[in-house]
């Protein structure tokens, strides 16, 4: 059952005289249960969808509800049934007070949620020990390390025992340590709990850990979805590298006649070849090559990773320091992307 | 019911996290007396009449109710800067996205800050009262009403409006520009009728002037003039038009 269903979303920003779509149409489900990772280039309208999602931003077109409330009737009912974790880096942080007491921040947050104060003390003492925050009950939100305040900021998202819990880059500026952490507290959320998780990243390898299913962004508008394996080999294929000892050129023919490769190509590690279905192609490859009686001195069968997938459905990569995405980031500076952001926040 | 459960919620959050800066107590309390302790003196060696009176009392009565309308001034102006950086910290998205009444935001807010201006503001009138005030008690309570309905304007003004620009940068100068002159034009340091007629004009636009004369009225034992008519009047609308004003930010959809 979908506990997420959105239509034709879209919200555009007026700013000096200049109208910008940040989201052009987003149609999406997520279903009960699931952890679901919502990917995109900078700029693509990620947290815009997100922010729409949560009530924090109107649509200008579309329809969604979310945990069985309507998004644009019945706000406040979505308000009741969702937790919202904000991302903690950029021009705003994840919502907790430097000098507030740890165990403040969880009581003031289920009386937000008009729990009461007795419900609120217990379910603050449960999410402490849930969240290996025991103990810090008493200690200022500021003396936290990074990964302690994020277990914090994601507690106070489920303090109120959401249906569904929105993450926005949940473990950015994690060490990798506190991330993999962060990931088996956000597993157990749904083995234990059967919260839905929706949640951005910035990190392939969260999505391809984490998330049962990946919807893609770009544009503002919703491009693909599947699971990662989904994506990986309906968007990519599978690669496979080989060198011959002499005869290439043969080797290349023999092998771009075969219906399962999409694609050789010959470089200096050999050649490498786009398959599909990687490891059921790869024996009668061999046999191919070994009939007409080329010798292989070496082979490797890689799967596509999910910036594959990206790069092939965006043309841009995910990874932030990339200089492919660092082109791309130029190239929305020249179209007046940044301007997104300010306007994004400025309503 | 619920909104004042919430406004409740977000006052004792924000008087807690207040309490928690021994350095603000300090402040708060210093700060107001400055004007009292450093500059009063000066006024009371004036030639009598200048401030309307004879006595030393005179002056007292004079420019106490001006320092009272200049914390008011000052200290609700200035709040928006705190939400400012509680915007930065994710902490107002963070409100917005549970059930609590978006309005109970701001007036959690302001009720703490008037709280804290009317502590301040005795703390003033008893300090004046040691330097040689001498006003009636009835009269000193009206002027913290007066205090309690600028404050509620101004800060919620103040918020909405930091809120808005979201930079100090740019929150600061505009605090400036517009309170430095209102209180140059509401004659809390000097009565306006020394000045010459086109000063005494402008500051008709000065809301707090009226205010001002009203309370001034008061500590002189008269209530029941055209003086506290028009300051009443003047300080409830005020009040109600930066309420509304300041709502609207705070129940946008959008923020």
């Amino acid at each position: 059952m979908p506990i997420i269903e959105a239509s034709g979303l879209a919200r555009t920003f007026k700013s000096r005289k200049r109208v910008v779509h940040a989201v052009r149409g987003v149609d999406l489900t997520v279903d009960e249960g699931e952890i679901v990772g919502f990917l995109g280039p900078n700029g693509a309208g990620k947290t815009t969808t997100l922010r729409m999602l949560t009530t924090l931003l109107r649509p200008t077109e579309g329809r969604a509800t979310v945990a069985g409330a309507d998004l644009l009737k019945d706000p406040l009912g979505v308000r009741r049934r969702i937790g919202f974790v904000p991302q903690a880096i950029g021009q705003t942080m994840g919502g907790t007070d430097n000098q507030a007491k740890v165990i403040e921040e969880l009581h003031d947050q289920a009386a937000l949620y008009r729990i009461a104060a007795a419900d609120g003390a217990r379910r603050a003492d449960l999410l402490l020990r849930q969240l290996d925050l025991s103990g810090l009950g008493d200690r200022l939100v500021k003396t936290l390390s990074g990964g302690q305040r994020r277990r914090l900021e994601i507690a106070l998202g489920l303090v109120h025992e959401p249906q569904v819990v929105f993450l926005d880059e949940p473990t950015t500026g994690l060490d990798p340590q506190s991330r993999s952490n962060l990931w088996g507290h956000i597993r157990r959320l749904r083995s234990e709990l059967g919260t839905t998780v929706f949640l951005t990243t910035h990190y392939l390898e969260e999505a391809d850990a984490l998330c049962d299913r990946v919807i893609i962004i770009d544009n503002g508008v919703t491009v693909a979805t599947g699971t990662p394996d989904e994506l990986k080999r309906h968007v990519s294929g599978d690669v496979v590298t080989l060198k011959v000892s002499g005869q290439a050129a043969q080797a290349s023919t023999l092998l771009a006649a075969q219906p399962v490769v999409r694609d050789v190509a010959e470089s200096d590690e050999g050649l490498r070849l786009t398959v599909e279905h990687g490891e059921e192609a790869l024996p009668a490859l061999l046999r191919v090559l070994d009939g007409a009686g080329i010798t292989i001195s070496s082979i490797s069968l890689s799967r596509p990773t999910l910036d594959d997938v990206f790069l092939t459905l965006t043309g841009r990569s995910l990874r932030d320091d990339s200089p492919s995405s660092a082109a791309s980031r130029d190239a929305a500076g020249a179209t007046g992307q940044p301007d997104l952001a300010a306007a994004a926040s400025g309503e | 019911m619920i909104f004042i459960h919430d406004t409740l919620l977000v006052f004792r959050r924000q008087a807690r996290l207040l309490l928690r800066e021994p350095a603000y107590i300090v402040i708060a309390m210093v700060q107001p007396l400055l004007f009292l302790i450093l500059f009063g003196p000066l006024l009371t060696r004036l030639p009598a009449g200048t401030l309307g009176g004879a006595t030393t009392t005179d002056a007292w009565r004079f420019f106490v109710p001006g320092l009272l309308i200049q914390l008011g001034l000052f200290g609700s102006t200035f709040v928006g800067f705190a939400i400012i950086s509680d915007w930065r910290a994710g902490i107002i998205e963070r409100f917005r996205v549970t059930p609590v009444s978006r309005l109970a935001i701001l007036s959690g807010r302001v009720l703490r800050d008037v709280c804290t201006l009317v502590l301040q503001a005795i703390l003033l009138v008893l300090v004046g009262v040691a330097f040689g005030l001498r006003a009636p008690l009835p009269a000193i309570v009206v002027s913290l009403g007066f205090i309690v309905l600028v404050a509620i304007g101004l800060a919620s003004v103040s918020y909405s409006v930091a809120l808005l620009l979201k930079s100090e940068d740019a929150f600061a100068p505009l605090i400036n520009t517009v309170v430095v002159p209102l209180m140059l034009l509401s004659g809390i340091m000097l009565p306006l009728s020394l000045g010459p007629g086109w000063l005494q004009g402008i500051a008709r636009v000065s809301p707090f002037r009226y205010i001002i004369d009203a309370m001034r009225s008061a500590y002189a034992g008269h209530y029941w003039n055209s003086l506290m008519a028009e300051g009443v009047a003047v300080a409830v609308g005020l009040a109600a038009v930066c309420l509304v004003l300041g709502s609207r930010a705070f129940l946008k959809e959008n923020a």
